[in-house]
């Protein structure tokens, strides 16, 4: 399938199609981020996890209306005030669903998937009935539009560029709070052994509490994000849900970096092999892939040892 | 564990309780059923007990083994799909497609310039053929998926979470090749199996009491493999997988055959289903469909038998008729029984009968005729609410 393509050309189609898969590595990367925080540390299935990010998305919709209507002179800097209230409404959804259904269900993991995914339907259709089933987009501020060249024939994109950028400052964010704070090592404690911790002193309830909003939160951001690229529907958080979760268990569900490799590798497969194959067809190539090397190796391409 | 109920108490694998539920059932699907609604109705009751087949492989594989699987649509899916493309190579006789550039092959190919009949849609020429392939395709999938996964001691959350993936695979795949798979519309306009056609009012009751009876059989396996030595290594396999396995058994093979079982029967409840609503499409495999078919089982109860098929009929009847009235509403439905199924009645409907309707009962038939619940698990209903873990 390379032949009818020249050297140069090969060359500027990985290019371009490997920042096409850029922008949907930060995607995924953003979305499993706080999967990998809410299943990889708690051990919680959040099927309600797209709709989460799509309440992000919404809260970004509504911030950028706001600025446009009332405040445009500073329509320039919305998306950051928009990305700080994402973080904390989705968190503040998230503490309020751990807390009336997630805490009776630690020890059923698959019945936190049943219940979950209930949530995901009551939210889809609330959204559905408060925004309206059209899909939204918001306006980007000038700054953010239009694309750099790098070569005669590639381009990228200011927009993907900001996304990413915000993504990398994420992910230190996260890779910093989880590993060098305090609070992280308390999270860490808990996920290792519960009980001890508890014994020390450690408020696991409430370390539970605060790491599935943080979780909910980051995704709340990853909606923000995700506006930037896309338009927002009741429905376009599910259309991530399973790329999410197979990207967090192929990742090696308790580590940071298998992570973002795992997004990485995901998303460079899929995009480098929409050019030369059909959308559908490369997505589930990349898929089959993923769940095969699964089925060869179940846990995951970095895996934490921990004793149980 | 289980505690085996006394020998003598038990004529053949059934209990009496089981053969008064199972009675009941038939009597109410046979009789008060078609009596009691119109050929409309009957039909919505027929397609809701094709989901029934998978629901009792769900509680078999889930309720009884521990294995959540989020896949089942796959495998409806695949048994419907297999169906439909006999059914379509019928229709597609070159008198009835004449009006093709290539007569002969399914009205899809053609619309997608495929100008032959690939190769994998030769076979379901014959009827045969086409019967046991319903039965084996998915059973060979699932072995192969169950081989992969359980021989490496995958199981839990992890298996539920790539059998839902190989879900958005299936229907992806479905979906993009159009030309084969005949793409989002699926396989329609279905006419005769072997001469008959299926689109008349009659042939949809026969294919009616033909479902029914299916549904009974498959119930009586369902009660043959609980009752028998395999049903109580699935049940002790759940409680303490390790145990199990340091007694000596291979506990791999024991998912994988649930699994392949599980699958073999929502297979037929697919090929039930073309025949019956005389299509088969995507919407059937993807995850959407394979989690509401989960939820079935749950709310039915997911270690009852019989409590599974009274779950589906209800959620479906609930979805029909909630849906006609009130469209809004009817996801807060679900999704508020999803929820509710999980926090407040974890044994389903099979389990509020076992503790409050059965307790009442007894006394009046001077036994303990419980009609739907046989839970195996050693808590009793007075234990709470709470389900042992359906897996750990």
């Amino acid at each position: 399938m390379f032949s009818e393509y020249s050297l140069t050309e090969l060359s500027s189609i990985f290019l371009m199609q490997g920042f096409a898969g850029l922008i949907l590595f930060s995607v995924f990367l953003l979305m499993a981020l706080g999967l990998a925080i809410i299943f990889g540390q708690m051990g919680v299935i959040n099927m309600a996890h797209g709709e989460f990010m799509i309440l992000g998305a919404y809260v970004t919709y509504f911030t950028s209306q706001f600025f446009l209507n009332f405040i445009p002179g500073l329509f320039g800097i919305y998306f950051f005030i928009a990305m700080i209230l994402a973080f904390f409404v989705t968190g503040a959804l998230g503490m309020a669903v751990e807390w009336l259904m997630i805490r009776r269900l630690y020890k059923r993991p698959l019945d936190t998937l049943l219940a979950t995914w209930g949530l995901s339907l009551i939210l889809q259709q609330l959204y559905r009935t408060v925004f309206g089933p059209r899909e939204v987009g918001v306006e980007l501020p000038s700054w953010m539009m239009g694309s750099l060249p790098v070569t005669e024939v590639v381009e990228v994109q200011i927009n993907g560029l900001f996304v990413m950028g915000l993504t990398i400052a994420i992910t230190v964010a996260v890779a910093v709070l989880m590993y060098k704070s305090s609070w992280g090592k308390q999270v860490r404690a808990v996920v290792q052994n519960r009980v001890m911790a508890g014994a020390v002193g450690i408020n696991t309830e409430k370390v539970d509490r605060y790491t599935f909003g943080l979780g909910c939160g980051i995704a709340g951001v990853a909606g923000s994000a995700f506006t930037m690229i896309g338009s927002t529907g009741p429905t376009s958080g599910q259309l991530y849900i399973v790329d999410t979760f197979l990207v967090v268990v192929f990742g090696g569900a308790q580590s940071l970096l298998g992570t973002i490799a795992s997004a990485f590798t995901i998303s460079q497969a899929q995009s480098t092999m929409e050019f030369f194959l059909s959308g559908s067809m490369a997505k589930v190539l990349t898929l089959l892939g993923v769940v095969i090397i699964l089925m060869l190796r179940p846990q995951g391409l970095f895996v934490i040892k921990v004793r149980r | 564990m289980t505690i085996p109920a006394p020998k003598s108490a038990r004529t053949f694998f059934l209990r009496p309780q089981d053969m008064i539920g199972i009675a009941l059932l038939a009597l109410l699907l046979l009789v008060v059923l078609p009596l009691a609604l119109d050929n409309f109705r009957l039909q919505f009751v027929g397609k809701y007990l094709t989901y029934a087949f998978v629901a009792l492989g769900l509680v078999l594989c889930w309720g009884y083994a521990g294995i959540l699987s989020l896949g089942q649509g796959v495998f409806f899916g695949l048994g419907g799909y297999c169906m439909a493309m006999y059914l379509k190579l019928e229709a597609s006789s070159p008198e009835n497609t004449k009006i093709q550039s290539t007569p002969g092959i399914p009205d899809f190919m053609d619309w997608n310039q495929i100008t032959s009949l690939p190769w994998f849609w030769e076979p379901f020429r014959s009827f045969g053929f086409t019967t046991l392939a319903v039965i084996v395709v998915p059973a060979i999938f699932a072995f192969i998926v169950g081989f992969a996964m359980f021989k490496r001691r995958v199981g839990g959350v992890y298996f539920a979470i790539i059998t839902q993936a190989l879900a958005a695979i299936l229907t992806i795949l479905i979906i993009g090749q159009q030309g084969y798979t005949g793409g989002i519309n699926g396989i329609t306009d279905l006419r005769s199996l072997h001469g008959w056609d299926i689109r008349t009012d009659s042939a949809k009751t026969i294919l009616y009491f033909i479902c029914v009876g299916l549904l009974l059989a498959c119930i009586l396996l369902a009660y043959f493999v609980k009752s028998s030595k395999l049903g109580r290594i699935l049940v002790a396999m759940r409680d303490k997988e390790d145990r199990v396995r340091f007694s000596g058994y291979d506990v791999s093979s024991f998912k994988i055959f649930v699994f392949c079982l599980a699958a073999s029967l929502s297979a037929i409840g697919g090929a039930m289903f073309t025949l019956q609503v005389g299509f088969m499409s995507p919407s059937f495999v993807g995850i959407v469909p394979s989690i509401e078919m989960v939820i079935y089982t749950a709310v039915g109860g997911r270690l009852s038998i019989l409590g599974a098929i009274y779950g589906t009929l209800l959620v479906n009847w609930a979805k029909t008729s909630f849906s006609e009235s009130f469209p809004e509403l009817w996801l807060f439905g679900l999704g508020g029984l999803f929820i509710a199924v999980v926090l407040i009645f974890p044994n389903g409907i099979a389990g509020l009968w076992q503790s409050y309707v059965a307790p009442r009962l007894g006394p009046l038939f001077g036994g303990a005729p419980t009609r739907r619940a046989a839970p195996p698990s050693a808590s009793p209903p007075a234990s709470g609410p709470i389900a042992p873990a359906a897996a750990e």
